[in-house]
C-alpha cells in the first residue's frame, strides 16, 4: 500500500489567493500526473516512498558501488595475465636515436602553451601567455598569421583539417575560431567566430573530423562538443570530479569516441553521440596533464604530475605499461606517439623530452635543448618531424 | 531536497559502475601481442623509427656539409 501523495496546496485555497487561471491549470495538471503515477505504479511513486528515509538509502548505494568497484577490479584483474614488456621480449631493441633540432621557432613574448600542426605537415599554430596565436611555415620559419587574443594565457590551440581555420581559448573561458585569410594585410580579429562557452578555462579543444565540430574540455570539469557554424551545444560530456586538463580523439577509423584526462587523477573514454562515458581509469597518482591515442586506436598514453607516462589499453580495459624512471621526478606536461606507434615522445617540467620504447617500457633518448619546462608535444601528421613548445618561448622542430 | 539529489546522484554512479564492470574484455596477452604487432608491421613506415635520408627530408637543407 503506497501512502497518499497530498498537493501542496489545496484547489480551494488557490482559487480564493490567486485569480490567475494558469495556476490553477498548472496544478490540475499536476494533481492529474500524481493520480497517474500513484495508479500506473510508476517508479516516481515508489522513490517518493523511499525518500521518507533517505541516509538508509544512501547507505545502500554506497554499499553497492564499494561492491561494483571491487568486482570491476577483479574481472580487470582477471585477464591480467602477462606484462606487455614480456611479450615485447622477443621483438629487436631499438638502436641508438639521434634526434636533432631542426628549427627554432622563435617570437613568442612568453610561454609557449600549446600547438598544433596543419594537415599539411609545415604549417604550425601556437599560443602563448601573452595572449598572442601565431601560425608559422616550418620549414622556412616565417610567420605567417598572428592573432592577439583579448585574455591571456591561451592555453588551448588547434589547427582545422582543412587548414583554412584555427581554434584557440585559455583564460577567456571560450573558443573561438579564427578563419585564416590568404591576404597578410587582413585583420583576422575582425572574422573572429566564439564557439564554445565554458564556465572555466578552456584547457583543450580539437576539430572532429570537419571544420564544422569542435570538441573542448574545460577547468568547469566537462567536455562538450560544438557546431562551429551555430555556436551550439551538441553534446556535453560529465563525469570528471575536477578539472578536465586533456583530450585526444580517437584516429578516425575507429569510431566515435575521445579519452580525456583530468585533475581527479582519471582518464574517461567517452562515447561522443550519447555522452556516456565508457570506460574510466584511476591508477596516476596525480593530475593526467595529456592524453593521447595509440595509432591504431587500441590504446592511448598519458602524462602526468606524478612523473610517470603509463599506457592503456581499451580492450584489456587496464593500464598495460608505466615508463617512469627514478631519475624522473618531474611531471610530463605532453605525450604523443611516433606513427608506427613503437616510441612515445613525452615533454617534462625538467625541461627535457624523454622518448620511450613503448613495447619494452624502456627510455631510449632523452633530448635537452629547451630552457624552461616543455608545455606542449605533437608529431608531425606524416611522421617525420615532431615539435614541441616550452616556457622558454619557443618551439623547436626536431627529427 | 537536498538528500534526493545526493540520492540521484549515488544511482548514477551505482549505474556507471554497473556499465564498466559488465563490458567486454580480452586478455593482456591478447591485446599486447596485437599492440606490438602493430608496431612491427608499420615499423617501416616510421621516419623517426628508420631515419630520412636528407634528399628526401623537407626539414634538412641541401649542403655540401654544414655545422650544426
Amino acid at each position: 500500500m503506497y501512502p497518499s501523495i497530498h498537493p501542496s496546496i489545496h484547489l480551494s485555497t488557490l482559487t480564493s489567493i490567486s485569480s490567475s487561471p494558469v495556476i490553477i491549470y498548472v496544478h490540475l495538471a499536476v494533481q492529474q500526473l500524481q493520480t497517474l503515477c500513484f495508479l500506473a505504479n510508476f517508479p516516481l511513486a515508489k522513490m517518493a516512498a523511499q525518500e521518507v528515509q533517505p541516509s538508509e538509502t544512501i547507505a545502500k548505494l554506497k554499499s553497492e558501488s564499494e561492491a561494483l568497484k571491487t568486482k570491476l577490479e577483479e574481472e580487470r584483474a582477471k585477464l591480467h595475465d602477462v606484462e606487455l614488456h614480456q611479450v615485447a621480449e622477443k621483438v629487436d631493441p631499438l638502436g641508438q636515436f639521434v634526434m636533432k633540432t631542426r628549427r627554432t621557432l622563435k617570437g613568442h613574448g612568453n610561454k609557449v602553451l600549446c600547438m598544433d600542426w596543419c594537415k599539411d605537415k609545415r604549417r604550425i599554430v601556437s599560443s602563448s601567455q601573452d595572449g598572442k596565436v601565431i601560425v608559422w611555415d616550418a620549414f622556412t620559419t616565417n610567420k605567417e598569421h598572428a592573432v592577439t587574443m583579448p585574455c591571456t594565457w591561451v592555453m588551448a590551440c588547434a589547427y582545422a583539417p582543412s587548414g583554412c581555420a584555427v581554434a584557440c581559448g585559455g583564460l577567456d573561458n571560450k573558443c573561438s575560431v579564427y578563419p585564416l585569410s590568404l591576404d597578410k594585410n587582413e585583420n583576422l580579429a575582425a572574422k573572429k567566430k566564439s564557439v564554445a562557452m565554458h564556465t572555466n578555462y578552456l584547457s583543450a579543444c580539437s576539430f572532429t573530423n570537419s571544420d564544422m565540430q569542435i570538441l573542448t574540455s574545460s577547468g568547469d570539469g566537462t567536455c562538450a562538443l560544438w557546431d562551429v557554424e551555430s555556436g551550439q551545444l551538441l553534446q556535453s560530456f560529465h563525469g570528471h570530479a575536477a578539472d578536465v586538463l586533456c583530450l585526444d580523439l580517437a584516429p578516425s577509423e575507429t569510431g566515435n569516441t575521445f579519452v580525456s584526462g583530468g585533475c581527479d587523477k582519471k582518464a574517461n573514454v567517452w562515447d561522443m553521440r550519447s555522452g556516456q562515458c565508457i570506460q574510466s581509469f584511476e591508477t596516476h597518482e596525480s593530475d593526467i596533464n595529456s592524453v593521447r591515442y595509440y595509432p591504431s586506436g587500441d590504446a592511448f598514453a598519458s602524462g602526468s604530475d606524478d612523473a610517470t607516462c603509463r599506457l592503456y589499453d581499451l580492450r584489456a580495459d587496464r593500464e598495460v605499461a608505466i615508463y617512469s624512471k627514478e631519475s624522473i621526478i618531474f611531471g610530463a606536461s605532453s605525450v604523443d606517439f611516433s606513427l608506427s606507434g613503437r616510441l612515445l615522445f613525452g615533454g617534462y617540467n625538467d625541461y627535457t623530452i624523454n622518448v620511450w620504447d613503448v613495447l619494452k617500457g624502456t627510455r631510449v633518448s632523452i633530448l635537452f635543448g629547451h630552457e624552461n619546462r616543455v608545455s606542449t608535444l605533437r608529431v608531425s601528421p606524416d611522421g617525420t618531424a615532431f615539435c614541441s613548445g616550452s616556457w622558454d618561448h619557443t618551439l623547436r622542430v626536431r627529427e | 531536497m537536498s538528500t534526493s539529489g545526493n540520492v540521484v546522484a549515488m544511482k548514477k554512479v551505482v549505474q556507471q559502475l554497473r556499465f564498466e564492470a559488465n563490458i567486454d574484455r580480452v586478455k593482456v596477452s591478447q591485446a599486447a601481442a596485437e599492440l606490438q604487432q602493430f608496431c612491427i608491421q608499420n615499423a617501416l613506415q616510421d621516419p623517426l623509427l628508420t631515419g630520412v635520408s636528407s634528399s628526401t627530408n623537407p626539414f634538412r637543407t641541401q649542403k655540401l656539409c654544414s655545422f650544426v
